[in-house]
């Protein structure tokens, strides 16, 4: 059975370790935040300029001059600090920023990542992402296998405008999750119950599958 | 030396048709209420606004592009106003996307006196169209030039006679980035203190940046996603 975005998300947060920075996108990487392992020290960046953001406030709360780089009202913790945005890409740049998870339109089995623009249709900006994407040193991207209309997601060669190049290391969908090597996709573990082969005539580009593939567990 | 001024429509009356601003705010969270306020009513035109968000429909650049004042905009993400995509979908408007981190550096290149960064966002994109790039230690840099501005419209939290401010919480974004950046900068507070009322070691932008500085009133502080957790 394929995983919805919640799972997803707690699939992702088996990447995080103890003392990383980490820098959430927007829709399902948010989710990652609710996974994160009790006693694990992460400091969560938002790129409007704050690190350590917290949950959402409690009704009553909230406060228009604290949110994230989603807009989205929120707190801040015990540790955390605040600064410009300037700053704020500084330490992304630097490569202070441990760990990215965005979502993505395409991602091609070179690793590069198209997420910001459907040319005559959608225009919105790329925001942070090209940053996050040129510097950052492990990025995962988020995001369903495939889009409403049933096509891959993962491509040999991306349609869409590029936010990045070469620079995802790794994909969780609702089918799998993929690393992208040097030699392009590999299947690394399945959804329970969905075959690799499934998973093979669902992505439009050659996927490496070496031996048994485990379950995700979640 | 009077940085004092009145009101906002005193401190903008000197912002022309034609000019190029800078506009502080991420989303509606930090955004110059008051001047963007004057400027619609004072009806200046064919603007160059410099700003990460284009506001939404009905606030913050919003409202400027409603009056149709922008000929251009220059932002990062503009994900939440539909009479913006609609401008720019029937190319009333000029618009230039550009990724946050160059605009923020680009903002603090000017403030430092710095001509141009060079950046690793947008390589390979067509961001990078027609720019000058450059390898260092074996990676891909863009040129990017700092910014050139006529005047920056700031809003800080607490700020003295002397223009010193402190800006609260995240509403600190871009502002003091674009309070360094300008020829003219112009800022709003929500509280206005005689000098020796902030401490000299927690100010964020030094008054020297700041031309002149005027107390806010009515501030309206809309909030665009209200995300809440209920109590446990």
């Amino acid at each position: 059975m394929a995983l919805n975005k919640f799972q997803i998300a707690q699939r992702i947060a088996k990447e995080l370790q103890d003392g990383f920075y980490v820098n959430l996108g927007i829709g399902i990487p948010t989710l990652v935040a609710n996974y994160i392992p009790e006693g694990m020290n992460v400091v969560l960046q938002s790129e409007n300029g704050l690190l350590g953001m917290g949950p959402f406030p409690i009704e009553g709360d909230e406060d228009a001059d604290l949110i994230n780089a989603g807009k989205q009202t929120i707190t801040t913790l015990p540790g955390s600090s605040i600064f410009d945005s300037a700053m704020s890409f500084g330490m992304i740049r630097s490569g202070k920023i441990n760990l990215t998870v965005l979502g993505a339109m395409e991602v091609s089995e070179k690793g590069d990542i198209a997420n910001w623009k459907i040319p005559g249709k959608m225009v919105k900006g790329m925001g942070g992402a090209m940053d996050l994407v040129a510097s950052a040193k492990n990025i995962i991207v988020a995001m369903m296998h495939t889009s409403p209309s049933g096509e891959s997601k993962l491509l040999e060669t991306c349609s869409l405008p590029l936010t990045g190049t070469r620079c995802v290391k790794k994909i969780v969908t609702d089918l799998a999750v993929i690393e992208i090597t040097l030699t392009g996709f590999k299947l690394i573990e399945r959804a329970p119950g969905v075959t690799a082969d499934e998973i093979k005539s669902k992505t439009k580009a050659n996927l490496i599958v070496e031996g048994n593939i485990p379950e995700i567990e979640i | 030396m009077n940085k004092l001024n009145k009101n906002a429509e005193d401190a903008i009356f000197d912002i022309e048709d034609g000019q190029t601003l800078m506009l502080g705010g991420f989303g509606l969270c930090g955004i110059p209420e008051n001047c963007i306020a004057a400027l619609v009513k004072k009806g200046t035109t064919n603007l160059t606004c410099i700003s990460n968000n284009a506001g939404v429909d009905d606030f913050g650049i919003g409202l400027m592009l409603k009056q149709k004042q922008v000929k251009k905009m220059i932002a990062s993400y503009v994900g939440e106003n539909a009479e913006f995509e609609r401008q720019l979908l029937s190319g009333e408007l000029e618009v230039e996307l550009i990724p946050q981190g160059t605009l923020a550096t680009r903002c603090l290149a000017a403030g430092y006196g710095m001509p141009a960064i060079f950046t690793p966002a947008g390589v390979g994109t067509e961001v990078a169209d027609g720019k000058e790039t450059r390898i260092f230690n074996g990676k891909e840099y863009l040129l990017e030039a700092a910014f050139e501005a006529d005047f920056a419209l700031v809003k800080a939290w607490k700020g003295d006679k002397s223009g010193n401010l402190i800006y609260k919480d995240t509403a600190r974004n871009f502002n003091p980035l674009m309070a360094m950046a300008a020829k003219i900068t112009i800022v709003e507070v929500e509280e206005l203190v005689e000098d020796g009322e902030l401490d000299p070691n927690f100010i964020h932008t030094p008054g020297v940046y700041v031309h002149r500085i005027f107390q806010g009133i009515n501030y309206e502080k809309r909030i665009e996603q209200r995300t809440v957790r209920k109590v446990d």
